[in-house]
């Protein structure tokens, strides 16, 4: 990598929103021309931040940043833009009621000379563009008519298209399939041909190897190191990415149930027979046992996440009948479900979890106050308790209970969220992909947690995407199809090529 | 993800549009059936002559409100030009100074309101009542009584017009005035700057999403602000080609007619969640109400009539437009 290389250079830079947070301290960061670099860290170790200073969302404090030898202080998206970055962000930042051809052209539209702008071009161009991605889409259509995956495609169409000279792709991959991601990978290896420099933030290690030439590592807000890929392990990157010695991570990450014979049959805690809801599952039988953790696997819209919504009360039952611990049981609302000791962690951890502007204590006691009712408020000092009881309890790392849950790290908004439902004493315990979006280190820990619950006897209803936690966890699975349930697996038969198979389509075990 | 089938889809401000235009012919057509002499070409130019003013205003508020904003403040706006034209011109400042002043204040309001929310990130809601209240009480402030226009440009484009003959028949005559030509040079002005202009895509872009629009690099500042201004501008405007019609300035007219004009626009297809509006939709929309208006007349009906049906109105399109935003996302992605 000869210094007439690069591109991008990045040195000592400084940011601390308000006095407290301090999010970049002294970065450096060196992008080569033609070259794929992964930006790696966990949550919170800077890496968006980073990305925010170089695009001019944010403006550093201190820090020097060079474009191809020449000093450049971006103060805006647009002054970035005109420097040559260029971005593609993990939720799509594009707009969903313009026509995809306008999204990629808009600001910078082929103009005539009395700047009327010329829709026949626009549309052309964006077909000629989308060609070369592989996307044969009718670009007069509105963006919102097609899926987020072709919507991050076209965001990314456009970022490259925009004369880059480097292209930011931060987590461009959590929403796309793995056909779709290979599609964007012909296409980042061919951008790097053309002398692109390419800065990839992924949470996905294997693309990381799969892609990139070089790893740089922030944590904490801190320069770790510069890595080349090829010559930097996994198992140190891991290490080096959540600053462990990687024994007691690979402990973390290898814990496993105890052997068959040491658990036993325990009593059903709860049973559907024949439920339907209105427009989600139809006729489903289920059968959760305390002490159990079940999965449930099937793609995204084949009912997992449907079925708990119904066992919550959420979505209401339209036939069928409910047991609850063999006594009939009405679940018309959440508040039904959570008095017959049922907790559920949804999905969008932003939107359906947290409320971002209430500190982590309050956070904690809403489930347990609606459960007792308002007549029996929870004091103050039982809650403070509550709150430490659990922040040392799941290791929250958090300054005090009364910090705002907005400006904990995902991962731990995430065990927030846990301790809310733990403080009502539940039962029978749902999470929907309660790892997502979070870093290894915090994913293994709400592993070892499930895996804990469940062995003091709790029944754990467990949903993810991810095949490994799943294996990992899970002492029975429920695979999905359609909003039904097309196989069972349970101990030593559950395995990767099995809930694959059913989840495809083949014959139920 | 092959190209999406051969089935067409409407989009949704273009069914919106589709079922006003489908509406406003079918009212047409009901008035023309049920009364004598309802059926003429002046029924229709009348509808131009009578609503000029407020298709104007609400053109301009289309603007805010594909921006993702809401302008309450416009009926006073007409209001005050209205008064303070009536006002300077009887004190013998010449006509074309007077219109220019006017057209000046109301950019400098609208500017000022978009700066404030833009900046200061308040509530459209808020800044533009504020400007309500500001320009309402200074109508009352510049005078408590109507001031009767003898200016002597002001009568011509009051009174000027011009025949429209399409046959010999009694009904197959109209007139226009000269005013509504403003009108159409509004008109046209404002689809071409939102189809065609980097200023008006930005508008929508705005409407869709304001933190997309930003880090796609565009100048939202500068969008929202001008988007208030041209708001405010047309309502100045509007309310200099209200006195035409009217011949005098009173501050206390034109009471609530900001939501008229809102109101139009969402019947003509405006989501009010921005990112999805036509300034055509706005006009066909301001036309249903004037319809409505008219048959109400024939009828001999209390003019509340009027509201009462375009309260109706109004619901069922906001909820035709839900349907068919509820609909388009169920289906999404299911035919790529």
């Amino acid at each position: 990598m000869s210094a007439g290389n690069q591109l991008l250079t990045v040195r000592n830079i400084s940011k601390a929103f308000g006095k407290a947070v301090i999010a970049l301290a002294d970065v450096q960061f060196d992008l080569n021309r033609g070259e794929i670099h992964a930006l790696l860290g966990e949550n919170g170790a800077g890496k968006s931040t980073l990305i925010k200073v170089l695009t001019g969302v944010e403006n550093k404090d201190q820090g020097i940043i060079e474009m191809d030898g020449r000093q450049i202080n971006p103060r805006s998206t647009q002054e970035a833009q005109n420097e040559g970055i260029s971005t593609v962000y993990q939720e799509v930042n594009l707009c969903p009621n313009l026509s995809v051809a306008e999204n990629i052209y808009i600001g910078r539209e082929p103009r005539n000379r009395f700047g009327t702008i010329n829709w026949k071009k626009i549309n052309a161009d964006a077909r000629e563009l989308l060609d070369k991605f592989d996307l044969h889409i009718n670009v007069t259509k509105n963006l919102d008519h097609y899926s987020v995956a072709v919507q991050q495609m076209v965001a990314i169409a456009r970022a490259s298209d925009i004369d880059a000279k480097v292209l930011i792709l931060d987590e461009p991959t959590s929403s796309l399939s793995s056909a779709e991601v290979d599609k964007l990978f012909q296409i980042m290896r061919k951008l790097r041909e053309e002398g692109m420099g390419i800065v990839f933030v992924t949470h996905f290690l294997d693309q990381v190897y799969e892609v990139t030439d070089r790893i740089t590592v922030l944590r904490n807000g801190k320069y770790v190191g510069t890595y080349l890929t090829k010559e930097l392990p996994r198992v140190e990157l891991v290490g080096k990415m959540i600053g462990k010695d990687y024994a007691g991570l690979k402990e973390a990450m290898n814990a496993k149930w105890p052997e068959e014979a040491e658990r036993q049959e325990k009593e059903t805690f709860i049973k559907l027979v024949n439920v339907s809801s209105p427009g989600t599952v139809k006729g489903f039988e289920l059968t959760v046992k305390m002490g159990e953790v079940l999965g449930f696997s099937g793609l995204l819209g084949s009912g997992r996440s449907e079925t708990a919504k119904v066992l919550f009360g959420i979505d209401p039952i339209s036939e069928g009948e409910v047991k609850v611990k063999n006594e009939m049981a009405h679940l018309h609302s959440p508040l039904d479900a959570i008095r017959n000791g049922i907790a559920f962690c949804p999905e969008n951890r932003k939107t359906e979890g947290i409320i971002g502007e209430l500190s982590i204590w309050e956070n904690i006691i809403l489930a347990l106050q609606v459960k007792r009712g308002i007549f029996h408020k929870i004091s103050r000092k039982e809650a403070e308790e509550l709150a430490k009881e659990y922040i040392e309890k799941l290791q929250i790392k958090t300054p005090g209970t009364e910090q705002l849950i907005k400006n904990l790290s995902g991962g731990n908004q995430q065990k927030v969220i846990l301790a809310r439902w733990l403080a009502t004493d539940p039962e029978f315990l749902m999470l929907d992909e309660p790892t997502r979006g979070i870093d290894i280190g915090t994913k293994a820990e709400i592993q070892k947690i499930i895996m804990d619950l469940a062995g003091r006897g709790m029944a754990v209803l467990f949903i993810s995407s991810e095949i490994d936690e799943m294996l990992r966890c899970c002492t029975r699975m429920i695979v999905l199809r359609d909003m039904k349930q097309v196989g069972e697996l349970n101990g030593k038969e559950i395995s990767e090529e099995a809930i694959m198979r059913i989840m495809a389509g083949g014959e139920a075990s | 993800m092959e190209q999406t089938g051969k089935r067409k889809r409407v989009h949704i401000n273009n069914i919106s549009l589709v079922i006003t235009v489908v509406l406003f012919i079918l009212m047409f057509l009901f008035g023309s059936v049920k009364y004598n002499n309802f059926l003429s070409l002046s029924t229709f130019l009348n509808l131009f002559n009578d609503n000029a003013y407020l298709m104007i205003a609400a053109i301009g508020a289309t603007f805010v409100l594909i921006s993702g904003g809401i302008d309450i403040s416009i009926a006073s706006t007409i209001a005050f030009t209205g008064v303070s034209s009536a006002f300077l011109l009887e004190r013998g400042v010449p006509a074309f100074l007077v219109i220019l002043l006017m057209l000046l204040v109301g950019i400098i309001v609208g500017c000022t309101q978009g700066a404030l929310i833009h900046y200061f990130k308040l509530q459209p809601f808020i800044v533009t009542l504020a400007g309500q209240f500001l320009m309402r009480g200074l109508c009352v402030v510049i005078s408590e009584r109507s001031i009767p226009i003898s200016d002597p440009f002001f009568k011509t484009m009051a009174l000027g017009k011009v025949a429209v003959r399409l046959g010999e028949a009694k009904a197959w005559n109209g007139k226009i005035y000269y005013y509504v030509f403003i009108l159409l040079i509004v008109f046209a002005a404002a689809v071409y700057t939102l189809r065609y202009t980097k200023f008006g895509r930005c508008l929508y872009a705005l409407g869709g999403g304001e933190t997309s629009a930003s880090l796609m690099g565009l100048n939202v500042a500068r969008t929202k602000i001008a988007a208030y201004g041209i708001s405010s501008f047309c309502a100045a405007l509007g309310g200099i080609v209200f006195s035409f019609y009217t011949l005098a300035g009173f501050g206390l007219q034109n009471l609530g007619l900001e939501l008229d004009a809102l109101s139009s626009a969402v019947i003509g297809g405006t989501l009010l969640t921005g990112g999805v509006g036509t300034v055509a939709g706005t006009v066909v929309g301001v036309m249903i109400e004037g319809i409505i208006q008219t048959i109400v007349t024939y009828q001999n009906l209390n003019t509340w009539w009027t509201k009462v049906t375009i309260a109706a109105l109004l619901c069922f399109f906001i909820v035709i437009q839900r349907i068919i935003a509820i609909r388009a996302e169920k289906s999404k992605g299911k035919n790529e």
